[in-house]
């Protein structure tokens, strides 16, 4: 009854919004990680776009009645978690060494 | 017996390995004897065979050892062919090797590269019976090309001397020529028949299924390979040349075997020549003119070994006017004898040689009668022999050669005739300069003059009487005797004419023969023993004429000009043109040309990691874009 109700509200609001909005923070991720020095932003511009396509995996699970959307999301949630773990920790280190997590101080190992 | 064929190249090519691997770690004496008795053996095999195969009925074995080559249609077995022909030669080459190999040990024994020479030795006598023994004609190419690499390697054997080593070389490359008209034979032959093992080949080309040119061309091309490696015109400039190697080597290689194989070759291919008439003409033109013209250059040289080289020359010239003429077991004949007394001309010039310290120069030898017994006696024999004078072995072959000439075409025997007339006079103008007269080198050398040691004497001996002896193997059947080697090889001869000479006939060219000789050596003692002319001893005392045929003809000088110098001047323009401007050019551009864009590439890679993203991001939409629209 209460799963219904959530699909029926989530269902109130035209798919064609929930794409435009997936799109919009992709783009906005994408173009974050291409622009922006700051490697933790960079990091969140990547949650962003990761965030970005489980809001339309869930929107069209719930759209087409199918769960395996749901799963996926699941999925990427996790991976997304061990891949934060593992960058941040990347982060810590690269800022310990040079004292800043500007990424375009990092162009050392090209020369 | 037979099944054991195998053993017979296997001594020498063991005694090859031994002397090759750990020969200089030998005495010389040990090394010496690995050398001969190797020889040894395989002669001794070689006999047995040879009585086997005269007692059974069955004239020809092959011998499969393994299957060697195995590709599509093409199959070579590695199989030995025992018949009366390659027998013959076994004993030829493994009895007058043996001599050879015994006298070297005698002529060699100061050379520091003793056990060297008896390695190349017993490697070139391997090659020369797998040359002989072979079913098939890549077997044959393949000792054809070993003896060639052997006969390079001792001709060159003391290689500090540069000019021994063009000499090396010039034989080599030359021998070349003639290889690749041996090659183009061969497979020739197997595009025709499909087959290139002799029984298979000679039983289709008398079925008659090739064509007339195709025959004909098969016939050409192998003789040319014969020109090469027998030295014939217009190949044959190699061979005098060759005398830069040890004198045994002259002997074995360069008079008594390697040098025949040619004649091997063309007899024991003879159907191919017995059904072209163009190819019989063309090999007995060649022989007749290298007879005539080898045989007047080697009555003006001086160096005693140069006159006997010419001689070989001149002789192998008359063994292939005797194939042309047919006569295929004639010039066997002639081959067998010819090995006896050049074998022992050459050994005797050596022990000369040894005698007076290394001169070689007739001119400055004289009187050796007395200090070389030995050889004086057994060089004697060997001119007569040569000579064409009764009842001594080249009377026999040569005579019977000459009649068989005369049988088809009476020009060529008039060369023939005129060539033996020639022979017995040079022969016999060296002979008299060598040993009789005044002694005219200097006190040292007449000083140290001595007979040759017993090992160098003892093959003297043996090749005198088969010189001597040898013409009993093919007694003229007019005479009512037997022509042992004329019936012997008759099962492998494919098509024969019979002789139509009367017997007057033959009686008066034998006599014409004898008689021809015998002026010839009158002459030649009459200007050298009785008058004791000497040969000019310089060459501006020579007449004009002399000294042209002295420089044989010119026609080193002759090939220098109109094929070495043109070669090298095309081949210096392709050079500076071909391979430096467009062979480099090609290269070297095509290496300019990826450097030049990857420095254009480069530039992308920026190290930016936000320009990287940026290319991959809008490479998607592209991607997102095209497929989409």
């Amino acid at each position: 009854m209460n799963n219904i109700l959530l699909q029926s509200s989530i269902q109130v609001i035209p798919i064609n919004w929930y794409i435009l909005l997936s799109a919009a923070l992709f783009t906005i991720g994408a173009l974050g990680v291409m622009f922006r020095r700051n490697a933790i932003i960079i990091f969140m511009c990547i949650e962003l776009m990761l965030n970005a396509v489980n809001l339309l995996l869930v929107a069209f699970s719930s759209f087409h009645s199918d769960a395996a959307g749901q799963v996926f999301v699941f999925f990427i949630m996790a991976v997304a978690a061990a891949e934060v773990a593992v960058g941040l920790a990347i982060l810590t280190m690269i800022y310990r060494n040079v004292k800043s997590i500007d990424i375009d101080l990092l162009g050392n190992l090209k020369n | 017996m037979i099944k054991l064929i195998g053993l017979v190249p296997l001594f020498p090519l063991i005694g090859f390995l031994i002397n090759g691997f750990i020969g200089k770690k030998l005495s010389k004496g040990v090394s010496g004897a690995i050398g001969s008795f190797s020889i040894l053996a395989s002669f001794v095999v070689s006999l047995l065979i040879f009585i086997e195969l005269n007692g059974s009925a069955q004239k020809s074995h092959v011998v499969d050892l393994f299957s060697w080559i195995s590709s599509g249609n093409l199959q070579v077995p590695f199989s030995f062919l025992v018949d009366p022909l390659s027998a013959l030669f076994l004993l030829i080459i493994t009895g007058i090797g043996f001599l050879i190999h015994v006298y070297s040990v005698g002529y060699m024994h100061e050379d520091e590269g003793f056990s060297r020479f008896f390695t190349y030795l017993n490697l070139f006598v391997f090659f020369m019976l797998l040359l002989v023994l072979g079913n098939n004609y890549l077997i044959m190419f393949v000792g054809w090309e070993g003896v060639g690499l052997c006969s390079y390697l001792l001709i060159g054997f003391w290689f500090k001397n540069t000019a021994y080593n063009n000499a090396a070389k010039k034989a080599f490359v030359i021998n070349r020529i003639g290889d690749l008209g041996f090659l183009l034979g061969i497979i020739l032959i197997f595009f025709t028949f499909n087959t290139i093992s002799y029984g298979e080949v000679f039983k289709l080309a008398n079925t008659g299924i090739a064509a007339q040119g195709t025959i004909t061309a098969i016939a050409l091309l192998l003789f040319i390979g014969a020109m090469g490696k027998s030295a014939q015109i217009p190949l044959y400039t190699w061979l005098p040349d060759a005398m830069a190697g040890p004198t045994p080597v002259s002997a074995l290689i360069h008079a008594a075997t390697m040098v025949t194989a040619g004649i091997y070759m063309i007899v024991r291919s003879n159907i191919f020549y017995s059904m072209s008439d163009v190819a019989s003409e063309t090999v007995a033109v060649v022989g007749a003119a290298t007879a005539l013209f080898a045989a007047t250059i080697g009555m003006v040289q001086t160096d005693i070994k140069k006159v006997l080289a010419y001689s070989t020359v001149s002789q192998l010239g008359l063994m292939f006017l005797a194939l042309g003429a047919g006569a295929y077991s004639s010039a066997v004949f002639h081959v067998a004898t010819h090995a006896f007394f050049k074998a022992l001309l050459f050994l005797g010039a050596g022990s000369v040689i040894h005698a007076m310290g290394g001169e070689q120069d007739i001119r400055k030898m004289g009187a050796l009668k007395k200090a070389l017994p030995v050889t004086f006696f057994t060089m004697a024999i060997g001119t007569i022999a040569i000579s064409g004078i009764p009842p001594f072995s080249g009377f026999f072959s040569k005579d019977e050669i000459l009649a068989h000439v005369y049988e088809e075409n009476k020009l060529l025997w008039f060369i023939g005739s005129v060539t033996s007339m020639l022979t017995a006079f040079y022969m016999f103008r060296m002979f008299y300069l060598t040993f009789f007269g005044k002694f005219r080198g200097t006190h040292e050398q007449e000083h140290h003059l001595h007979e040759s040691p017993k090992s160098m004497t003892v093959p003297l001996i043996v090749l005198a009487i088969l010189a001597a002896l040898g013409g009993v193997m093919g007694l003229p059947e007019f005479w009512g005797t037997h022509n042992w080697i004329a019936d012997y090889l008759s099962p492998l001869i494919y098509r024969k004419n019979p002789s139509i000479l009367s017997h007057e006939t033959e009686w008066v060219l034998m006599g014409l023969a004898v008689a021809a000789a015998a002026v010839s050596i009158y002459t030649a003692y009459n200007v050298y023993r009785k008058n004791n002319i000497l040969p000019a001893a310089k060459e501006e005392d020579m007449g004009g004429a002399e000294r042209f045929v002295y420089h044989k003809y010119k026609v080193d000088e002759f090939y220098e000009a109109v094929i070495t110098k043109p070669l090298n001047l095309i081949s210096e323009a392709f050079y500076k043109f071909f391979d430096l401007k467009i062979v480099d050019g090609i290269v070297n551009g095509t290496g300019q040309a990826v450097n030049w864009f990857s420095e254009l590439i480069r530039k992308l890679q920026t190290g930016n990691i936000g320009f990287y993203i940026l290319a991959m991001v809008a490479g998607i939409v592209a991607i997102l874009f095209t497929s989409l629209f």
